[in-house]
């Protein structure tokens, strides 16, 4: 993580904020657009670095509310897009952004090998359990019994488990988090931005349109429970062997097993090679083996090899 | 029309190879292989096509490949020639048959009194004499077997034919070794010493005595600079290279694969960087992740992927970012004929993809054509800021030419600019082309853009104005209105006005020109154009259409529901001219010049 000592002037909110999110007024992604301010304002990024990425749906609308570079692309694709940026641009911080129909179900393929390539960059992922953009459709997270546009007797397919899916497709670090709770929030998300690798966070983000009070049994203020994982402090005492270990899968997946609403946290994190290290490896062994040679020479050379 | 013995054939009575010293000359010669591709006939082949480059002969080469996992029955066809090597051949002088298969399937392309060996271990004893073809049965497997010893089973008859030939047309046998030395020495001291033995035992083998004459292949006359020897696909991938690309995604599929796997073991040398992406959305995806960072990048993959990229060109139209697409047309539609050549995808390649997304198209004519089109492509990518489609097909992907080294003295290394933009930075201005701030570059007033899919207005902010979409609809058609401005239109080869001018594209370009050369010999005037730039057209074409009684467009895809092919109809749309008409054919199988020249005369003689 570097941090801009050297930039005379501190980035701030005002700095981040670009056009007046159009979301509907209540939405929970405004809290994740604040929370995500007040994280790049704690890290104070170099503003040129900081590159935001999503494919289409509300919350794929992200890039529009953040000043910084970034790109509004197709649905379900941003996460092969933001791979190139990160894997061709070690200097840049790649953020992506999108929703549950965005990353489970068109781009669900994307992300099982964005995370088994283990990219390095920080996916959030605003969840709220219904396609809100095209106006109240079934989303690969609508549990069953859900009545929609698409399911007007209610949603008879298995919803998808968004944790054991991002788990068993090899995300190196695996948060989630309630975008009522903002410090948690905030939490998760620096977390994850300090973790080298594909790290993603879950949000729960409620659509108060299509989905309200989905996430209110979380919620303390609406009533509910927000229930934190509790990681295991290593400090060998009686109550540390009933805490989470975030580096084995297999409690992860126990985790992700609870009863719905589950528990909020850290759910996994492990410390594996990226694939921009593993590349960047293979680059410097072939550079290496062509010495001092100009790109010209490196080309003339498998020309002779054809005469 | 490609051997031509020197000496005077009335001197005997047996065919066009009779010599009464036993040697006869030849200027050109087609060989074709058939056996199984586990055989490694394309290995033959491969070595015969670097000799020529070697011996400043020209060379063109043509493989059929089974689709299948296994192999199966495979030919490999060289043309060899001291003069100008057009095409692979329409039939050939001599045939090398390994089965009772390919002798059966094959015989019919030898010409009249042309030379078949065969594998006397695997075809049975031909006696017959038809057409005056010499048959030659010799035990291929059993001698190489009885050459190399000990667990070889049948591997090395490939090697062992490789030194029958050598002999046979006194081709130059220490420079044969040593490409064997240099290519099959990296496999081990084993696999060498067996091939060496394999090749001498071929060598040995008194084959001219059999059929009663040798041969002397003509060397060409010596070509200033080194040639260099490959197959389409090889020199794409070099032209990539020195255009600049240093990153790129595919997902593999035939015959585009190869590109692929090159520019994944190349780019690193270079410091890029090529990726297998998880599918052809993902890998169209990251590529233009990789364009919009800053760098020269390409996508690839043949007539299905390319469907399944249409949605993210789309975008990069709609966000002007540029990118390069490699597309080795092959047989469709669906999985179709994957390892069999067409031209079907040009339709797709200009107006594949959702709502009006203009972008540039071009193909290759040859294999030394593929390395100068691949560097077109990325200046025109960068120029102008959209996909560059090029499309190339499977016949060019794996036939192998020989052609003059490239020079590399001017090759620049691309060099990401990430300098402060400034005031006023519009990436899409109404008046100029288009400008590009990647991830890094600081903005100067400290307001940053977001690349977008949604229409825009000059800064790229969305905006669904209709004026403002019509504006920018004009734009980005204008570009490339502003390239077809710029571009020359191509030479005439052959008669410049008279009865038939002949119109084509990519890899028919060789036995269209001979088509030319031979039509002319029977009193029909014709000339022939090709295009390598399909989207947009050079303008123009009307000015060389009015010296022509008919134009014809030589295409290897359907003629369609109103009898024209996709460039014809093209061209019809854009001249309104019913005197454009159309070859077609779609079998699979490169144009035989023949085939050419008997439609032609039928629309000459029709007329």
């Amino acid at each position: 993580m570097s941090s801009a000592t050297d930039e005379p002037k501190k980035l701030t909110k005002k700095d981040l904020s670009a056009d007046h999110p159009t979301w509907c007024p209540g939405c929970g992604d405004f809290a994740v657009l604040a929370a995500f301010f007040k994280v790049l304002e704690k890290l104070q990024i170099p503003h040129e670095k900081i590159c935001t990425i999503a494919g289409i749906g509300c919350s794929s609308r992200f890039p529009y509310f953040v000043n910084s570079h970034g790109v509004h692309f197709i649905h379900g694709r941003a996460l092969p897009l933001a791979s190139g940026v990160s894997l061709s641009r070690p200097d840049l911080h790649v953020f992506a952004f999108g929703g549950d129909g965005d990353g489970y179900s068109i781009g669900g393929n994307h992300l099982d090998h964005a995370a088994r390539k283990n990219i390095n960059l920080t996916y959030v992922v605003m969840d709220n359990f219904v396609y809100g953009l095209t106006k109240k459709q079934t989303s690969p997270t609508s549990p069953e019994g859900f009545k929609s546009k698409t399911d007007p007797t209610g949603a008879i397919d298995r919803p998808i488990n968004p944790m054991k899916k991002l788990v068993y497709g090899g995300a190196s670090f695996v948060g989630r988090t309630h975008a009522a709770q903002v410090k948690h929030m905030m939490e998760m998300f620096e977390r994850a931005i300090k973790h080298p690798g594909f790290s993603v966070v879950e949000v729960q983000s409620e659509c108060v349109v299509f989905y309200p009070g989905i996430f209110d049994n979380a919620n303390p203020r609406k009533g509910g429970e927000f229930e934190l994982i509790e990681e295991k402090k290593w400090d060998n005492t009686e109550e540390d062997k009933a805490r989470h270990d975030v580096t084995d899968e297999n409690s992860a997946y126990e985790l992700a097993s609870l009863q719905y609403p589950g528990k909020f946290g850290v759910f996994y994190e492990a410390d594996r090679p990226t694939k921009n290290q593993l590349e960047q490896q293979w680059i410097d062994a072939s550079r290496e083996k062509v010495g001092e040679k100009s790109s010209a020479e490196i080309l003339a050379d498998r020309f002779a090899s054809m005469k | 029309m490609s051997v031509s013995a020197t000496s005077d054939s009335s001197e005997t009575s047996e065919g066009p190879f009779g010599s009464a010293e036993g040697i006869t000359e030849l200027q050109n010669a087609v060989i074709r292989f058939a056996g199984n591709s586990q055989d490694g006939i394309q290995t033959i082949g491969a070595f015969l096509a670097k000799l020529a480059g070697r011996s400043a002969r020209e060379v063109m080469t043509y493989m059929t490949i089974p689709s299948t996992i296994s192999g199966g029955p495979s030919i490999f066809q060289v043309h060899l020639g001291s003069g100008e090597v057009l095409s692979a051949g329409d039939e050939s002088d001599f045939l090398v048959s390994f089965y009772q298969h390919s002798y059966d399937n094959h015989i019919a392309s030898l010409k009249d009194g042309g030379i078949c060996i065969y594998d006397s271990d695997h075809v049975e004893e031909i006696k017959k004499d038809e057409r005056g073809i010499v048959h030659v049965g010799i035990p291929i497997t059993s001698t190489t077997v009885e050459a190399i010893g000990g667990s070889a089973r049948d591997r090395g008859k490939n090697i062992f034919v490789l030194g029958l030939i050598t002999q046979l047309f006194q081709l130059k046998k220490e420079k044969l070794v040593s490409l064997i030395e240099k290519q099959l020495g990296r496999k081990g001291e084993d696999v060498l010493r067996n091939a060496m033995l394999a090749f001498d035992s071929g060598f040995a083998y008194p084959v001219g005595d059999i059929i009663g004459q040798q041969f002397d292949l003509k060397e060409g006359i010596e070509k200033s600079g080194d040639q260099v020897t490959t197959d389409g696909n090889t020199a794409m991938t070099l032209g990539l290279i020195a255009g600049g690309v240093r990153y790129g995604a595919g997902y593999p599929i035939t015959p585009w694969s190869t590109i692929m796997e090159q520019l994944r073991s190349e780019l690193p040398k270079y410091g890029g960087l090529f990726v297998q992406a998880e599918d052809e959305l993902g890998a169209v995806s990251m590529a233009i992740g990789f364009a919009y960072s800053g760098h020269v990048a390409i996508t690839g993959s043949s007539g299905p992927g390319l469907s399944l990229k249409m949605e993210a060109l789309g975008y990069a139209t709609m966000a002007e970012i540029p990118l390069v697409v490699i597309n080795v047309q092959r047989g469709g539609p669906s999985t179709g004929l994957p390892t069999s050549v067409e031209q079907s995808d040009l339709m797709q390649a200009i107006y594949g993809s959702h709502g009006d997304a203009p972008r540039i198209v071009i193909a290759p004519k040859n294999v030394e054509d593929c390395y100068y089109t691949a560097i077109e492509a990325c200046e025109l990518a960068k120029e102008y800021s959209c996909p560059v489609i090029v499309l190339t097909d499977q016949a060019l992907a794996s036939r192998i030419e020989a052609f003059s080294e490239p020079d590399l003295s001017k090759m620049v290394d691309p060099k990401l600019d990430l300098g402060s933009r400034g005031e006023e930075f519009k990436p899409y201005p109404l008046d100029g082309l288009t400008r590009h701030a990647p991830p890094g570059a600081p903005m100067a007033e400290g307001k940053y853009p977001v690349v977008t899919g949604l229409e825009h207005d000059e800064w790229g902010h969305p905006s669904g104005n209709p004026e403002m979409h019509q504006r920018m609809m004009d734009r980005r058609r204008n570009k490339l209105k502003t390239l077809a401005g710029a571009l020359t239109l191509p030479e005439i080869s052959g008669d410049e006005s008279g009865d038939v001018l002949l119109v084509g594209w990519g890899s028919t370009w060789g036995p269209i020109r001979e088509s030319v050369s031979r039509v002319q010999s029977r009193d029909i005037s014709v000339g022939a154009i090709h295009l390598r730039h399909l989207n947009p057209l050079p303008n123009g074409f009307e000015k060389i259409f009015a010296n022509y009684k008919h134009v014809v467009v030589v295409e290897l895809n359907d003629e369609g529901l109103y009898g024209s092919g996709q460039l014809a109809t093209l061209l019809r749309s854009r001249y309104c001219d019913p005197k454009i008409s159309s070859i077609c054919k779609t079998d699979g199988l490169t144009y035989k010049v023949r085939e050419i020249v008997e439609k032609i005369e039928a629309i000459v003689t029709s007329s």
